[in-house]
């Protein structure tokens, strides 16, 4: 994976050292809260209900075990000895000191990490396929794109101050795992006449107004990727609406200028700044993608001993084929039955940071799902690995299932939440466990919101559970059919709200239809776009 | 200090030209178009930038003017301005703050004319913030600066 040059570590240690004399500024009563609040954000520190809130970068959610080893250390050090992993691949602490801050920047600088642009209308975190690098079915591996796009976003001059924050995201298989059509920018790298491009989409995102992003471009060739990226920027920043918070995104700015006129607008800027020499030489993207070499993998094992049914059950729910077919990608569900989606102690975070450095050539992804990979595992050390995990409660074996839940933190933590979400989550999965219908509903992808901003993904949810306040209740909306894939759609809104009992309920009810009504091997989603939402809506309401 | 449109000059506190400054008073981006004569101008965030290309020759001074600070057009106009070989000066003024200094000179500005004047010592490292960098921007694009990239395949 990618290490800091003198430059990249440069960058990162004028940044703390920057954020020192703002917080010294802001103490000494230079800078009003409002004045400080836009640079402490663009730092990563937000003010939540109870505490500041910290969010760690984890660039396209890829890191190696020191990295991991450190963000455990936080934890038990500055915060009360969790870390919560997020929907961005990031990780944020919840019970942080204003006075810690600096320093916690300063430990992440010493092991090539930093809070920047984690929030703030600016380019934030770049995601990307959490098995970029290690699954059998991607084209290369997006990741030195990625990496590119981190550089150059990076205190980027013209754009820190855009209507709205911005989020790229990156991938290179035909299947999405990343929820790419659902950001600002979506690229996806692929081939054309034997040549490697990028393919733009921009315009998508989830918030209050949710928009699947249209494609604009079907190849940016390689040595115009970051003019192109200029270009779609540079309309947004000059033509997004600033008059509205909340239609101040690029979805809306593409929405109602229309996908042509917004296209138009960007090619004509690409044509001009193509002019302006910006684009980085191919060369820098070699170098950058020497980093990202595969590791000495050998050949071993094809198959597992499935004689334990425990282990083999983990083993078909929670690995995904390798490139090289003596290894998996193996996932570590955050997901424990009654736990706290994305939650992991010190210690476990720790302990995943060790069993990396043992079984996965020192390297591990951040899931949008909430989990953890351990990108290259050899099929035949994959049972020394899960007897580890499942003795530090991190063997669920429910990826992809109802209990694999996405939840944001909702009114237990965030200032911004209606509703709790994350009670709900312990509540859904406690239930499905115990009644044994999470292996009789298989794929099914369960997303739960606090909040209209759609932090934990519910429009894209098989069924999405949104918290709202309805006369100082919590209520709970429920929609169906969303999907964050590559067969990317919005979920409908059921109909009336439910209270927590009856959304819990209205879950079960759903869910029984499905399994009434499924053919073959259909999912729930597709049972649900066959038959329509009318059989759905009867159940609940009829 | 707030300042009324085509009035009197704003205070600049910081200036990065050896030039005269430039004493007159600005007049909107409508009415430049419409003055064969006008030599300074104040671009406001809804202008287009653009729309001053043909006279930037005769322009000695533009504006930008940042009601504020977090509205971040006045930096794509700057760039604008710059690409198209526009050399006189270019102005920040209203809610300028210390911590937009560094973009903003990348940006193209060379002189601020902040609404509150700001601590020159702040002001001062906030300007030497970034000792190298990593995107094309106009102060790379003028020679006086390489990027990152540059540096490392030189």
């Amino acid at each position: 994976m990618y290490k800091y040059d003198t430059y990249d570590q440069a960058m990162v240690d004028a940044r703390v050292a920057e954020f020192r004399d703002q917080a010294r500024r802001r103490l000494e009563g230079k800078l009003t809260e409002d004045q400080f609040k836009p640079l402490r954000l663009m730092n990563g520190l937000y003010l939540q209900l109870h505490a500041y809130m910290l969010r760690v970068a984890i660039p396209y959610g890829t890191l190696n075990s020191a990295q991991m080893n450190a963000l455990g250390d936080i934890a038990d050090k500055y915060d009360r000895g969790y870390g919560h992993f997020t929907t961005r691949q990031n990780i944020q602490y919840n019970w942080i000191k204003l006075e810690d801050a600096a320093d916690i920047l300063e430990d992440l600088s010493k092991v090539e990490m930093h809070a920047i642009q984690t929030s703030g209308n600016c380019i934030r975190n770049i995601s990307s396929d959490h098995f970029a690098g290690a699954s059998h079915d991607e084209l290369i591996d997006p990741r030195p794109y990625a990496e590119l796009l981190r550089q150059w976003s990076s205190f980027h001059p013209e754009f820190t101050y855009l209507p709205r924050k911005f989020k790229i995201c990156v991938i290179a298989a035909e299947k999405d795992r990343a929820a790419m059509r659902l950001h600002d920018i979506g690229i996806q790298i692929v081939e054309q006449n034997g040549e490697i491009g990028a393919r733009f989409f921009v315009g998508g995102g989830m918030g209050r107004t949710p928009m699947v992003a249209p494609m604009i471009r079907d190849f940016v060739p390689l040595d115009q990727l970051i003019t192109y990226a200029e270009a779609c920027l540079r309309v947004y920043n000059r033509y997004g609406r600033r008059d509205n918070k909340y239609k101040a995104r690029i979805k809306i700015l593409v929405h109602e200028l229309g996908k042509e006129e917004y296209t138009r607008q960007v090619e004509e800027e690409f044509a001009h700044l193509l002019d302006q020499g910006i684009e980085p030489p191919l060369a820098e993207i070699a170098r950058i993608t020497e980093y990202f070499a595969d590791p000495a993998f050998e050949d071993g094992a094809k198959t597992v001993d499935r004689s334990d049914p425990d282990f083999a059950l983990w083993v078909d729910r929670n690995t995904h084929r390798h490139k090289h077919d003596s290894y998996v990608s193996a996932v570590v569900s955050l997901k424990p039955v009654g736990g706290i989606p994305g939650d992991a102690s010190g210690e476990q975070i720790r302990l995943m940071a060790r069993l990396s450095k043992q079984y996965s050539f020192d390297e591990l992804r951040i899931m949008h799902t909430q989990n953890v990979v351990l990108p290259h595992v050899k099929i035949e050390d994959l049972h020394a690995l899960w007897t580890a995990l499942d003795a530090a409660d991190l063997g669920a074996p429910n990826m992809d299932t109802i209990e694999d839940m996405i939840a944001c933190p909702g009114l237990d933590y965030c200032a911004l939440a209606n509703a709790r979400s994350i009670p709900l989550a312990q509540r859904i999965s406690e239930r499905f466990d115990a009644s044994g219908k999470t292996e009789k509903l298989g794929e099914l992808k369960l997303k739960i919101s606090g909040c209209i901003n759609a932090c934990g993904h519910h429009h894209a949810g098989h069924i999405g559970i949104l918290g709202v306040d309805k006369k100082g209740k919590e209520n709970y909306q429920l929609s169906l059919g969303g999907s964050e894939a590559e067969d990317v759609s919005l979920a409908k809104i059921t109909g009336p709200g439910f209270d927590e009992d009856g959304v819990i309920e209205a879950v079960e009810t759903v869910t029984d239809v499905y399994l009434a009504q499924k053919q073959g091997e259909e999912r729930f989603l597709d049972t649900y776009r066959r038959i329509g939402m009318a059989p759905f809506k009867e159940a609940l309401y009829g | 200090m707030v300042d009324s449109l085509g009035t009197s000059p704003d205070e600049v506190q910081f200036r990065f030209r050896d030039d005269e400054v430039a004493d007159h008073g600005t007049v909107t981006v409508d009415a430049c178009c419409d003055q064969t004569n006008a030599t300074a101008v104040r671009i406001e965030p809804g202008d287009d930038a653009r729309v001053l290309l043909p006279f930037v020759d005769r322009l000695a001074l533009i504006e930008v003017n940042f009601p504020s600070f977090a509205d971040g057009r006045g930096y794509s106009a700057a760039r604008i301005l710059r690409e198209a070989g526009y050399t006189g000066e270019l102005r920040a003024v209203g809610d300028v703050l210390i911590d937009q200094l560094s973009h903003m000179r990348r940006c193209g500005f060379d002189a601020f004319a902040p609404d509150t004047p700001l601590d020159e010592e702040d002001a001062r490292r906030a300007f030497a913030t970034w000792e190298n960098v990593y995107q094309h921007a106009q102060d790379t694009s003028s020679g006086r600066r390489r990027t990152i990239v540059e540096l490392r395949h030189e």
